[in-house]
């Protein structure tokens, strides 16, 4: 593909995968939006952003249909946060809607409460805080969807490839160990055996995890036998160089970090250690890619879709950010007194600019044809069935 | 190309070698066979070729092993990958990416090849394997074939001087098994590549093959040769061998079209010995007109939304022996597992012995029917052979000893104290078979039971499965080897697409399907033949 034509936009472009940073960054950028946030509207147009470009922009792969898992798991989330104020709330507000009856703890306990009062206002906060986590998950949910984890690894520095081929091997072990369970659920019942309950289970993982080792040399045989390690030619010198600045960037990140969000830390002494760990790591890691003599495939350009893309998620979390400072009551979901939530233009803007994803990015390989496809009908005698 | 000089090979803790003093010499652009009973080495003496064996399995190699001048006591596997690729017998064991495309490029991206050349390759081996519709899918959504040709494309990308396969076609369905050798074909024919292919299923591959070399374990000495040279005397022979042999032909035919051709005196000899045989054939079929052992009414099996039987319909009596056929995905594993109540059916009805599968439990099932699924291990779970049949006669409640004694008759000589892991494909079927058979089910249904099996083997399990049927237990296989199909079966059904398309005698379903007729049913087509065994019958008879 020529430069020109990787930055052609949206449907106007040739398919093809759209860099995976690009759609992680986007992602963060929303996540950020949700974290700085409690006013429901604003979280569910969030949430509905990032659906709408998933629909539109979801390749058709097993690892692109987590999008429906991470929404079933906000739900969850919300579900919980809800009932624990409602068994350990603190009761505060003042439209009771019922009371559960106490129970006394021990004065070592002061300060947790169970039962009693649950107010209106405390619910709607949990609701509130609920949301924010979902709306969370949902991002990363759709990240996780739109970029092929496989492709985002493939995009790490050299020096960090082995560890990528072990985070995919093991997503790729994820669903054939599902199979391996139901397989040997079903031997269970071939040989008469329960096979369901805590029995069947405790029976079932040792056959389980022998076919997942037995499947791991098999794979390890395999990669070693296409040339994976195949290492170039490094002198002594260098390899202990990349090791030491590593380390030096590791402990300058951590440092550097911990002063700068600690805040007791003069800044002065956090900043300079957070650039030497970030400048060493760097080197190191260079350094260490020389010994890897890997080659990359038809890597993912990195062209205006994703420049705009990307922008597309930040700008959301640069507004909302600055709002928060300027004028941080309409980001807040109104509970004392209860209302209805405002919906401030700006935020919402910026919001809506986050879907614009859904239209610069290039459509995936293999959708177009996927979508020319006949819907599946059943035959006529299950439908009468 | 390959040089194997006094190659001698022992695994950690194995007191006798796997391989023993070795030598072969594979010439540039040969496509070399390798046949052998299971648990003679072919395994071994493939993994040898890129080192696996032993920088990889462990154990002691003694002697040199050479492949385009390199060493492989020097050079692990890693640093051979651009000689030699290596295609597993699972293929989707050996897969390290998710795309077909990514997969492809896997093995150049290792090597360090620049961008356009690994551009180039991958396009010119979509072409030559035909995968260019499959480019960007999953690899998990790939049927059988598909996987061990994109498996196979996968490793040429590096163009490799050397190619070597364990069994690529025992999994796959006869029209799949074609498309693997046609492309293995042009490999060789185009590209001059040198192949090493091991494999069972010799009636698929042994006219492909420029030499055959024979694998005997036990300490004798390598045996190559000319492929109809070899297969004079080789210990497993496909069955249009089988008939050159009985007819004398010489030179022996390996494909079905030179025997056509060398068959015309037989085909006279027995034209008036057909009739007879017909009859015969039927009427063991009318004999069999015992109590139904299984009814499936009407029966609508849909995974998710997708359907995968379409309202089949089918009984089977006592006393029969029923091979269900037809291509990879055709819903034949899925009728098997209805069977057992593994499935329930989404409309129509499904019996066993009057009852419901999906509604029995534990005893209550295993004793009206059993199932061997395609992996027998996956019955298997003790730690010994001992253990496993003591744990089957608690299983089904049977007196102590009742699986053991099933084992002796199936195959003898089998050690208590053997791990199950360690037997042969053949003893561990007919371990799984016992521990089914313990609880005496009247219907047996077996999913796939001969991959991985040698012809000796094969007809070991023929043997047992007539008596099985002559003792009247209801026998369904299902099955991808019309050998065996044409054998042992009193009836064959064809699925297509979840639907019944053929349902009948053997004989009437088989013979002129240019499909599912055997070899010796393809050679002297008109007439029903469907087995060397009952030709030489019915020439003994006469």
């Amino acid at each position: 593909m020529t430069r020109r034509t990787a930055h052609a936009l949206g449907d106007n472009a040739l398919p093809r995968w759209t860099h995976p940073g690009a759609w992680w960054v986007w992602a963060l950028g929303l996540a950020t939006a949700a974290s700085r946030t409690t006013n429901p509207l604003l979280l569910a147009l969030l949430v509905a952003v990032a659906g709408w470009v998933v629909a539109r922009r979801r390749p058709d792969a097993p690892w692109s249909r987590s999008y429906a898992v991470f929404l079933r798991l906000g739900l969850v989330v919300i579900a919980i946060r809800v009932l624990f104020t409602v068994f350990f709330g603190s009761g505060i507000g003042e439209h009771v809607l019922f009371t559960l009856p106490g129970v006394p703890l021990p004065d070592w306990a002061a300060g947790v409460g169970i039962g009693g009062p649950v107010t209106a206002e405390e619910l709607l906060l949990a609701l509130y805080q609920g949301m924010v986590l979902a709306t969370m998950l949902a991002c990363i949910g759709a990240a996780n969807s739109l970029a092929s984890p496989a492709r985002l690894l493939a995009s790490v520095p050299s020096a960090l490839y082995e560890v990528g081929v072990a985070v995919v091997v093991a997503m790729t072990f994820a669903p054939q160990l599902v199979g391996d369970v139901a397989r040997v659920r079903t031997a269970r019942r071939l040989r008469g055996r329960p096979d369901r309950g805590v029995r069947a289970f405790v029976g079932s993982v040792m056959p389980v995890l022998e076919g997942a080792l037995e499947r791991a040399v098999d794979l390890a045989a395999a990669m070693d036998s296409r040339g994976y390690g195949r290492t170039g030619e490094v002198t002594r010198r260098v390899r202990l160089a990349s090791s030491v600045l590593l380390l030096l960037g590791v402990v300058g990140l951590c440092v550097g970090v911990y002063g700068l969000l600690d805040g007791g830390t003069p800044g002065l002494i956090a900043l300079p250690l957070l650039v030497i760990g970030v400048l060493s790591g760097v080197v190191g890691m260079v350094l260490a890619g020389r010994r890897s003599i890997r080659t990359r495939y038809r890597p993912d350009p990195w062209a205006l879709p994703e420049w705009l893309v990307s922008v597309a998620g930040v700008a959301p979390a640069v507004v909302v950010i600055a709002f928060a400072v300027i004028a941080p009551d309409v980001l807040v979901g109104p509970v004392a007194p209860i209302g209805w939530p405002a919906l401030p233009l700006l935020p919402t803007v910026a919001i809506v600019v986050g879907a614009l994803a859904g239209v610069v990015a290039p459509r995936p390989p293999g959708l177009a044809v996927v979508r020319d496809v006949a819907p599946v009908t059943l035959p006529r005698e299950e439908v009468a069935a | 190309m390959i040089r194997f000089e006094d190659v001698s090979v022992v695994y950690d803790g194995g007191d006798s070698p796997v391989l023993s003093h070795v030598d072969l010499h594979v010439p540039e652009g040969e496509l070399v066979l390798v046949v052998g009973r299971t648990g003679t080495g072919k395994s071994t003496l493939l993994k040898c070729v890129n080192g696996l064996v032993p920088h990889f399995t462990g154990g002691t190699l003694s002697g040199r092993v050479t492949v385009a001048g390199r060493d492989t006591r020097l050079h692990p596997p890693r640093e051979l990958a651009d000689v030699v690729g290596i295609v597993p017998q699972d293929p989707l064991s050996g897969f390290v990416t998710d795309m077909v495309e990514d997969e492809l490029a896997y093995g150049m991206e290792s090597i360090g090849l620049a961008p356009d050349v690994m551009r180039r390759r991958v396009e010119e081996t979509l072409d030559l394997l035909g995968l260019v519709d499959l480019r960007n899918r999953p690899l998990l959504s790939l049927s059988g074939g598909q996987r061990q040709r994109v498996a196979i494309g996968a490793v040429l990308t590096t163009h490799p001087k050397v190619l070597v396969l364990d069994e690529p076609t025992s999994a796959l369905d006869p029209g799949a098994a074609e498309e693997v050798l046609a492309a293995l074909q042009r490999l060789v024919h185009d590209l001059g590549v040198t192949v090493l292919l091991a494999e069972h299923r010799l009636e698929r591959v042994v006219q492909y093959a420029d030499r055959v070399v024979v694998v005997h374990g036990d300490g004798r000495p390598l045996e190559v040769g000319l492929p109809h040279e070899i297969m004079v005397t080789a210990p497993v022979a496909p069955p249009v061998v089988e008939l050159g042999r009985l007819a004398g032909w010489d030179p022996l035919p390996l494909t079905v079209r030179d025997a056509r051709r060398a068959a015309g005196p037989l085909r006279e000899r027995l034209a008036p010995l057909a009739d007879a045989a017909a009859r015969r054939a039927r009427a063991t079929l009318h004999v069999l007109d015992g109590e139904t052992a299984l009814t499936v009414d009407d029966a609508v099996v849909r995974h998710g939304i997708v359907p995968a039987l379409r309202g089949v319909s089918i009984a089977a009596d006592r006393g029969e022996i029923v091979a269900v056929m037809g291509r990879n995905g055709a819903g034949k594993s899925t009728l098997l597992s209805t069977l057992v109540g593994l499935h329930v059916p989404f409309a129509g009805s499904v019996a066993v012995g009057g009852e419901s599968p999906s509604r029995l439990r534990g005893r209550e099932l295993i004793r009206r029917v059993g199932l061997v699924p395609q992996e027998p291990t996956d019955l298997l779970v003790a730690d010994s052979v001992g253990e496993e049949c003591a744990s089957s006669d608690r299983d089904c409640s049977a007196a102590p000893g009742t699986t053991r004694a099933v084992l002796d008759r199936l195959a003898p000589g089998v050690h208590d104290a053997t791990h199950p892991r360690d037997l042969s494909e053949g003893q561990r079927l007919a371990l799984a078979l016992s521990v089914v058979l313990a609880a005496q089910p009247p219907v047996l249904l077996l999913d796939e039971p001969t991959r991985g099996l040698d012809y000796a083997a094969k007809r070991r399990l023929v043997t047992t499965l007539r008596e099985l049927a002559a003792d009247g237990h209801c026998v369904v296989l299902a099955t991808h080897d019309v050998e065996l199909a044409a054998e042992v079966a009193t009836r064959v059904v064809v699925l297509a697409d979840g639907e019944i398309v053929a349902d009948g005698p053997a004989t009437d379903v088989v013979v002129g399907s240019p499909m599912f007729a055997p070899q010796v049913s393809k050679v002297l087509s008109p007439q029903p033949w469907l087995t060397v065994t009952e030709i030489a019958a019915a020439l003994v008879a006469s």
